[in-house]
């Protein structure tokens, strides 16, 4: 349908080649906007993963398409991005060995993703290839590109799988609900063991499984107080993190036998 | 109770960790051994990452062999010379071992190293011990005198040049010897997060022919500073050490182990060395079924560079 409309705008345009392109593609087009009640996340010591909501809205939408629902968002919350190796174990004399690995570039860590329906619904696979879009479809660069297609294709597949079973690479079918024809809620989860760093959120809308628009908001998460403290203290004075790390044994080591001496 | 570990970046029971501590706290009192080669593979059980839980072992070993030499030296039975010389030659050991941690965790061949160095040597010693020790029993039970130190007897170590005296030990032997016992220890050290005091007993004992009243406290003695120069450079080098982690380890391993050295006075030294040898053995096989069982993933993920 909106591929029709595009048809019938390319045609307007040929028609009408002295007019500006910007009004000849008349109606408005939809938008999409994302908001993030806040723009950093604090890790606690308790912090056993959390879900986060993020509000949209619909611009210039079409009351008929909206009332049918077939506008379709899929919002992704995308971890800081890491080299990563995936390395197969195989069996060498009955141990088993770590021999055959593949490197990837700026792998995302983390990737949630909540949709308003089942993602085979909302668009064909071919999109979803294009726009690197949901955990299995998103693009996994290998740093050595030589390597045969087939080794590729099956250290990307379990470098996806290994994600998903660690729980940073999720979906969330129904995550995202329309609270009216132009705000919906999307509802991501964060892993227990979610990456600190920038995250970025991104939504996608679609009209009738075709994509319109995306927009994007970026979210930091933080470890916070304590933890946040002995983190940075470990990496940035890394010396008297080690010699703190030995007098605080061997304090306790003398406490203890104070205290719960035996002999 | 979870609690988030700052370094290692998971969530964790606050109790599964003091009780963690507390067992193998337990038992190094009672063996005379830090408990380094329980608390690493325990910790790898419980998924805390291996190159963490490694630099954390060599820290909690810190604190439960602090502890422990404080005991042995108020008894008397600290030979601080033998303990210095064989230091000198840990922190040699321990440097090297340093390298060849970074460059195997660059190869993803650490896990795998840290297994087999587990079975390999646990394997070894255990073995070794339990015959031993099982050979003493048997005597004393038939009657004749336990014979531990044969002072007439040498064997080649006692060839070597360059001859030191220590006096505590009432030992006369050449310092090639200690000093690679030494080394092995430290390089062991790094590697494996252990203090290495289960090979370091046999080795003073059966090697050296240190007499055993003086042998844990002396190891225990090196392995404080071996370990405390592991956890540095860990570090400073790799950022591997979670102080959180090994505080929980500690507090429960420093009330077990005055508990276990009690326990283990009333046990006599080859029924001590029997059940050491089991429990070495029992780790070791641990070790070694998860070497040949086929993986629940036969892939896994590690980023490149440090972490």
């Amino acid at each position: 349908m909106a591929g029709l409309r595009t048809l019938a705008a390319a045609a307007l345009l040929s028609l009408l080649a002295a007019a500006p392109s910007a009004k000849a593609q008349a109606p408005l087009t939809e938008n999409i906007q994302i908001g993030l009640s806040t723009d950093n996340v604090s890790i606690t010591a308790g912090f056993s993963g959390a879900d986060l909501t993020i509000f949209g809205s619909l611009e210039n939408a079409d009351t008929l398409v909206a009332r049918q629902g077939r506008y379709d968002v899929i919002v992704v919350l995308e971890g800081p991005a890491r080299p990563v190796v995936v390395r197969r174990k195989d069996r060498v004399l009955g141990v088993w060995v770590n021999l055959e690995s593949e490197t990837f570039k700026n792998v995302p860590v983390s990737y949630s993703v909540a949709t308003t329906r089942p993602l085979q619904d909302v668009t064909d696979p071919n999109s979803y290839k294009q726009l690197s879009l949901g955990a299995s479809n998103l693009y996994l660069q290998p740093a050595d590109a030589e390597d045969s297609p087939a080794t590729i294709e099956e250290f990307t597949a379990a470098l996806r799988e290994r994600k998903a079973a660690t729980g940073l690479y999720s979906e969330n079918v129904g995550g995202v609900q329309f609270l009216s024809q132009n705000l919906f809620r999307a509802t991501v989860r964060l892993a227990p063991n979610v990456p600190v760093g920038t995250h970025k959120a991104r939504a996608f809308l679609f009209k009738s499984g075709l994509f319109i628009k995306e927009s994007s908001a970026q979210l930091e998460i933080r470890k916070s107080g304590f933890e946040q403290s002995i983190f940075r203290v470990a990496h940035d004075y890394s010396f008297l993190y080690g010699v703190f790390a030995v007098s605080l044994a061997m304090l306790t080591g003398w406490l203890g036998r104070l205290v719960f001496r035996k002999d | 109770m979870g609690i988030y570990l700052p370094i290692a970046e998971i969530s964790v029971n606050i109790f599964v960790l003091l009780a963690m501590g507390a067992a193998v706290g337990f038992l190094s009192g009672m063996f005379g051994v830090g408990g380094g080669f329980l608390i690493t593979p325990l910790l790898i059980f419980y998924n805390i990452p291996p190159a963490i839980a490694v630099a954390t072992g060599a820290n909690q070993v810190i604190a439960s062999s602090f502890s422990g030499a404080l005991s042995h030296m108020k008894r008397g039975t600290l030979d601080f010379k033998l303990g210095g010389v064989l230091l000198a030659g840990g922190i040699v050991g321990s440097t090297g071992g340093i390298y060849v941690f970074a460059l195997l965790r660059r190869l993803g061949q650490l896990d795998l190293f840290i297994s087999l160095l587990y079975v390999v040597l646990l394997g070894t010693v255990g073995g070794l011990m339990l015959v031993e020790s099982v050979n003493a029993l048997r005597a004393t039970r038939s009657g004749a005198a336990p014979v531990l130190k044969k002072s007439g007897q040498h064997n080649w170590i006692h060839r070597l040049p360059l001859k030191m005296r220590f006096r505590a030990s009432k030992l006369f032997v050449s310092v090639i010897p200690v000093l690679g016992l030494g080394a092995a220890i430290g390089f062991l050290s790094s590697i494996m997060g252990v203090g290495g005091g289960f090979i370091m007993v046999p080795a003073l004992i059966y090697l050296l022919k240190v007499p055993t009243n003086v042998v844990i406290g002396t190891s225990l003695f090196q392995i404080i500073f071996t370990s405390a120069y592991t956890t540095l450079v860990h570090a400073t080098t790799n950022q591997t050490v979670d102080v959180m982690l090994a505080f929980l380890l500690m507090a429960g391993g420093v009330a077990g182990a005055q508990y276990g050295a009690k326990a283990g006075q009333r046990l006599r030294g080859e029924q001590l060395r029997a059940l050491l040898a089991l429990l070495v053995l029992a780790v070791a096989i641990r070790l070694a079924i998860d070497l040949f069982v086929t993986p629940p993933n036969l892939y896994s993920l590690s980023g490149v560079g440090l972490s």
